[in-house]
């Protein structure tokens, strides 16, 4: 069952289809290729939040529909929840 | 998919529609009793009452205008029946309307009251509805089509899933020669570089942004930063963490496709490809100035389920939230939930909306048409003189 899915092969962060669990090996869809992978998920991800497939250092940008959604106002590793906790615009 | 056909009205304009209307067009606020009691008696015609058209002025009163005679001059609409207060509006009306060759009739109630009008004016529309039922479909193409999209209600799935499948239409069809136009000019901000950068050429990229500025400073100018309110507490507890993503997700609908043009609202677009309109984000607004400019069938993606629909353009509503699917399916005519289950991808979700599509160009009517959504929602500039 697939439990999160990317957009683009370059997206860095992925959303969440079902309410994922903290140790859960979930399995992502990239629509982009078609291909799949799995992530060990770190934290508790509810539906329609985003999980880490790459991880980034504070400051860098993050990729989702294969451009920038942000910076990581904190590092996070693939498995993160990505949220206002660790990714906020790059508009102010 | 390069031999699409399908069975259309083409007006005498060679515009195509594909409803049949005979519509009775309330000049004002004050005939829309008038126009109600013609189309309560007259079956097969149908009022639009709005709550406009006194005392507009400069560009409030163009876009007034300009809407209500798009609206008559929609392919959709065979033939019109308006009735005003005074003459001479009505007659502006009725002129602009009558350069698509299509019958139209004005009425005016001064001198005669309302009785007189509407016994006048159902005579009309009598005549009007009897003509109406003997125009036939023929065959038309893709080419012959003016379609529009806009999202609403949108949630996490939109942008994952509805929303992209809107975009791979749009790459499919506008290549064949589809008109197609998009908009919501405030849902873009944050992503307006991006969206300026989809402009098929420098001055088009211009146009667009000096669009989008324009209405950024004058939201600034009213004292609110949308920046600074998006995404909305509802878009976070969703998932949304940044405006970049949020508007993003609302530009997925145009896929990789360029925009050839920027229209006015309720401006008809010249000629093939995609386009974007500076219009409200607001649903019916957007969709009625859609109509206005030529639109005949409208692509709705929503997440939460808005159920808005249009009486004069079908309104295609489709979602990937499972939730909204089960608890508001009358309101959905294509379910695409099956994108997060990786049971359908969004190829395979782009060419089940292309078939919903020409079904609905063939005369399958649309869930908010077959519900009685009939939202005709002007777009007002500012306050009256």
């Amino acid at each position: 069952m697939i439990g999160f899915i990317r957009h683009n092969k370059i997206d860095q962060v992925s959303v969440a289809v079902v309410d994922v669990k903290k140790g859960d090996a979930v399995e992502g869809w990239t629509m982009e290729d078609d291909s799949t992978m799995t992530v060990t998920a770190t934290a508790d991800i509810p539906l329609g939040h985003k999980m880490a497939v790459t991880s980034r250092a504070k400051g860098d940008k993050v990729i989702k529909y294969g451009v920038s959604i942000g910076i990581a106002s904190e590092s996070f590793e693939v498995g993160d929840h990505v949220h206002t906790h660790n990714l906020k615009t790059a508009r102010w | 998919m390069d031999k699409i056909v399908f069975q259309g009205y083409r007006r005498q304009n060679g515009a195509v529609g594909v409803r049949n209307h005979v519509v009775i067009l309330p000049l004002d606020d004050l005939s829309n009793s008038a126009c109600l009691a013609v189309a309560s008696h007259i079956r097969g015609t149908m009022a639009l009452p709005h709550p406009y058209g006194r005392l507009q002025f400069g560009e409030d009163l163009d876009l007034y205008f300009d809407t209500l005679i798009g609206t008559g001059a929609n392919p959709n609409v065979a033939a019109v029946v308006v009735i005003g207060i005074e003459p001479i509006w009505t007659q502006k009306i009725v002129d602009g309307i009558a350069k698509t060759g299509k019958p139209v009739t004005g009425f005016a109630i001064e001198r005669h009251g309302d009785l007189r009008t509407i016994e006048v004016a159902s005579r009309k529309a009598k005549e009007y509805v009897h003509w109406a039922s003997e125009q036939t479909r023929s065959e038309c193409t893709l080419k012959d089509l003016t379609l529009s999209t806009k999202c609403g209600e949108s949630d996490t799935t939109s942008g994952l899933a509805s929303n992209p499948a809107i975009g791979n239409v749009v790459d499919k069809i506008v290549p064949m020669g589809t008109t197609f136009m998009f908009g919501e000019t405030s849902e873009i901000t944050g992503a307006e570089d991006i969206a300026k950068a989809q402009g098929a050429t420098p001055e088009v990229q211009e146009a667009f942004y000096k669009t989008w500025s324009d209405y950024n400073d004058f939201i600034v100018g009213q004292g609110v930063d949308l920046l600074g309110s998006q995404p909305t507490k509802g878009n976070i507890t969703g998932g949304l963490t940044t405006i970049e993503e949020k508007a993003l997700g609302n530009l997925q609908k145009i896929g990789t496709t360029k925009y050839v043009g920027v229209l006015k609202p309720a401006q008809a677009p010249t000629g093939p490809g995609l386009w974007f309109m500076d219009t409200s984000s607001a649903a019916a607004e957007a969709v009625t100035l859609w109509a206005a400019a030529g639109s005949v069938v409208h692509f709705f993606t929503t997440g939460q389920g808005n159920i808005v629909g249009n009486p004069i353009i079908p309104v295609i509503k489709t979602t990937a939230n499972p939730i909204t699917v089960e608890t508001m399916s009358e309101h959905i005519d294509l379910d695409i939930s099956g994108v997060l289950r990786r049971e359908m991808n969004l190829d395979e979700a782009g060419d089940a909306l292309i078939e919903m599509l020409i079904r609905t160009l063939n005369g399958r009517l649309t869930a908010a048409e077959v519900l009685g959504h009939e939202e005709f929602v002007l777009t007002k500039l500012f306050r009256s003189a």
